[in-house]
């Protein structure tokens, strides 16, 4: 059926086909051309031989090198994983001072605490670890239990009021009101002398009433100057951080009802060195406190949050 | 033109490379392709061992591209990653440069300066130096195998294998420190890189430049088939003067019948000497690379002849047909200078002058600001609002400079950086810039708790008696309430 023919100006062979009066000449390709094609199709078949290729019902051929994509991920995962051994060693066998000291290794903390982070802390203190009500900033210089790198590393094993965990960090504040304690005039009266202590409120009639209530009930946890125990985590009420919110109606709430908000303890969840890097990581987001100067404090916490931190 | 041998050809799946043997030859362009052939070389394997002082704190090599530091150095230019643009002007200045040759002399790129041209020939005259000329090429190629054959393709084989390694090793040389790079690469040092590069460059080397000659031009290379686009009647092609040649004839047929035979003896030196093994006599084609080497051939047969030489010669359509209905040949200089070669000129040329503009202007600090934005801000225990930022500092000098970073626009703002004291906050912070390098910068921006959101700048300035600087303007956020009635 097809009319082949020798094209006249050219001398070569046409395929046989003609659209419209156009034909095409059959040009041949070049050995080397048809020889690479040739060697594709036997590369092909001893591809399919050795690589997974054939799907089946279920599954597929496993091919005779037995390589999936799994498998290599798991290769290059384990590949990873010793790659990173000497760094986690030398960060489990070094100081957070020393850690903190050495500007590589602190780069290599950081970078491995922000991992962790990520994956284990975003949930409740946000990706920018700025928190939201009822869970703290890590990015601002106020703590509850203490901001050096040992002290958040204490906070992050143990936890708060981590529920079954004996070292765990705990304190109570009572519910002044939902128990009875004071009265909702005196709670009013507390609460606008608290938001005066950080010049949120106008130093009223009203405050210098909840002054006298204050010293009455608060002053053991808070001090005198309202400014907060670490050793009871009891927050700084004289500065302009707010964990639950800083309006009339919130402080006021926190006093009917206290709160008391839970970290779980990571000892058991994540390893000592993820810990620690994760407590580098947290220290340098902007208001990581000096050791030097928290020193005494440091070695206080541990050993009385054990056992003297209930009020 | 019908040959007869392509209808047996014509029925099966592929064609046979019909070996090419050209033979040497003499003349003009022969010589002009030699000066070629060792100034292209000569540029590409002595280029990186030129050296270029540049002080202690940059390497000393004068054309380098250095990937591990993202560094171009070109004798006295530096290029950094994100002034890229630099190169990538200078390759369509090359983009463009071929327009201009194309539209000015034809596929000069094609026959004198590509690659594959340039170690084709270069291979070629290995093989006359091995095995003789054209016909001792043949002769060879026929021959049964024996103790000389394989003798003789042994040795050529092996000097093409020389040719291509010592190609491939000069490429490395681009990448890294020259002299420290081939001791490295004989010594077993050198990255695995460098190794593969090499054998895969020697490996296409050996088979572009020793078997696949003419293939690649007629077969792979997208250049002829672009080329056949831009010529146009005004370019210079190589072109065989047939009014004048035809009907060929001996010289004594000639002499029988002056007026009934043209100039072409059909000696077929012209095909003879072509390195695709093209006829130039049938046309214009994709297969002539106008390397004219065919012209040198032709010549110097006229000139035995004693007839005028240019029989096959550079001309462009359009002085064809002036020349075959009997005007007078115009001046090559006509040729080379139409509008559209100027055109392109233009076009080159104000690619070129703004390239340099940019580089004489372009500044060697820098920096650049990236605020986090998660969150916003801030607030401090002491009621102050907190914007964090990345600050990149760009000392492009080769030397270490000190610079100064000023915060401007914020009424009572203060910053402090992840190396110092939170107490030492100033509105202005000292830093001492690398040389060469980028400088990192943790930067904790503080203001009063009125603030309210707004643009601030950062300005650069280096503190050295070279002095220049830079600025960048970012937000700094604060609470909304803020806004209104706070402090601007």
């Amino acid at each position: 059926m097809a009319n082949k023919r020798i094209d006249e100006p050219t001398g070569i062979e046409t395929v046989g086909h003609e659209w419209d009066g156009i034909e095409e000449l059959n040009n041949p390709l070049p050995r080397w051309w048809v020889t690479t094609f040739w060697l594709c199709v036997v590369f092909s078949i001893g591809y399919m031989v050795v690589y997974p290729a054939i799907p089946l019902l279920k599954s597929g051929t496993e091919g005779m090198w037995g390589w999936s994509s799994r498998g290599q991920l798991a290769a290059e995962m384990d590949k990873a994983a010793t790659e990173r051994k000497p760094v986690l060693d030398a960060i489990a066998a070094t100081s957070l001072d020393a850690i903190l000291a050495d500007p590589k290794m602190l780069d290599q903390a950081k970078a491995g605490g922000k991992a962790a982070f990520k994956q284990n802390c975003v949930q409740c203190h946000g990706a920018g670890a700025a928190g939201g009500i009822g869970y703290p900033n890590l990015k601002d210089a106020d703590w509850l239990w203490g901001g050096s790198a040992q002290d958040i590393e204490f906070t992050i094993t143990h936890g708060i009021r981590s529920p079954g965990v004996d070292t765990t960090r705990t304190s109570l504040m009572p519910s002044f009101g939902k128990d009875g304690v004071l009265q909702g005039g005196q709670i009013a009266d507390v609460t606008s002398y608290v938001r005066s202590l950080s010049g949120k409120a106008p130093n009223d009639a009203a405050a210098q009433r909840g002054a006298a209530v204050f010293a009455a009930n608060c002053v053991a946890c808070h001090g005198t100057d309202g400014k907060g125990l670490r050793q009871f985590g009891a927050p700084n009420l004289a500065d302009g951080v707010w964990l639950y919110g800083g309006s009339q109606e919130q402080v006021s709430a926190s006093i009917s009802k206290a709160h008391a908000g839970v970290m779980p303890a990571w000892a058991g969840k994540l390893d000592a060195v993820t810990i620690k890097m994760l407590a580098v990581y947290v220290h340098s987001l902007g208001g990581g406190e000096k050791f030097q100067a928290a020193a005494p404090a440091a070695a206080a916490p541990p050993a009385d949050g054990t056992g003297n931190a209930k009020p | 033109m019908l040959n007869p041998d392509q209808k047996s050809v014509s029925a099966s799946l592929y064609a046979k490379r019909k070996a090419v043997f050209p033979k040497a030859v003499d003349g003009r362009f022969r010589r002009f392709k030699w000066l070629v052939m060792a100034l292209t070389l000569g540029v590409y394997y002595i280029t990186p061992w030129l050296r270029w002082d540049r002080g202690p704190y940059a390497p000393n090599q004068a054309v380098l591209v250095d990937l591990a530091h993202r560094r171009f150095y070109m004798f006295g230019i530096e290029i950094w990653p994100q002034e890229f643009y630099f190169v990538a002007g200078l390759l369509i200045m090359a983009g463009i440069g071929l327009f201009v040759i194309t539209s000015a002399v034809g596929r000069a790129w094609c026959g004198y300066s590509c690659p594959q041209t340039v170690w084709t020939d270069l291979f070629q005259h290995v093989d006359r130096l091995v095995d003789g000329d054209r016909n001792a090429q043949q002769r060879l190629e026929n021959a049964p195998w024996g103790a000389q054959k394989i003798f003789k393709r042994a040795l050529k084989w092996s000097i093409y294998l020389a040719i291509s390694f010592w190609t491939g090793g000069a490429w490395i040389m681009y990448f890294a420190d020259a002299p420290t790079l081939t001791v490295d690469f004989w010594t077993g040092q050198a990255d695995p890189v460098a190794y593969a590069t090499v054998g895969v460059l020697t490996a296409t080397t050996f088979i572009f430049g020793g078997f696949m000659r003419e293939q690649v031009c007629i077969y792979m290379c997208p250049w002829p088939r672009i080329q056949t686009a831009m010529l146009d009647e005004k370019s210079l092609i190589v072109t065989y003067k047939d009014w004048r040649g035809e009907p060929r004839g001996s010289a004594k047929k000639k002499e029988k019948n002056p007026g009934g035979i043209g100039d072409c003896v059909d000696c077929n030196q012209c095909v003879n000497v072509c390195p695709t093994g093209y006829d130039i006599r049938n046309g214009p084609d994709i297969a002539c690379i106008t390397c004219a080497l065919c012209i040198d051939a032709c010549d110097s047969v006229m000139t035995q002849l004693g007839r005028p030489r240019g029989l096959i010669d550079y001309a462009t359509l359009e002085d064809c047909k002036i020349e075959r209905e009997g005007g007078e040949p115009r001046p090559i200089s006509k040729a080379l200078f139409h509008t559209r070669t100027l055109i392109y000129v233009g076009v080159w040329a104000s690619i070129g002058f703004a390239l340099l503009f940019a580089l004489g202007a372009r500044k060697h600090i820098d920096i650049s600001v990236q605020k986090d934005r998660n969150p916003p801000y801030t607030t401090e225990p002491s009621g102050e609002v907190r914007n964090d930022y990345t600050v990149k500092l760009l000392n492009m000098e080769g030397r270490p400079r000190p610079m100064r970073v000023s915060l401007e626009g914020l009424k009572g703002g203060l910053m402090w950086t992840d190396d110092m004291p939170r107490d030492k906050a100033a509105a202005m912070i000292d830093v001492q810039v690398p040389a060469d390098q980028v400088e990192p910068l943790r930067v904790y921006v503080i203001a009063p708790g009125t603030t309210a959101p707004q643009k601030i700048r950062f300005n650069l300035v280096a503190t050295d008696k070279e002095g220049g600087g830079d600025m960048s303007e970012v937000r700094f956020d604060a609470p909304e309430e803020n806004a209104e009635g706070g402090n601007q």
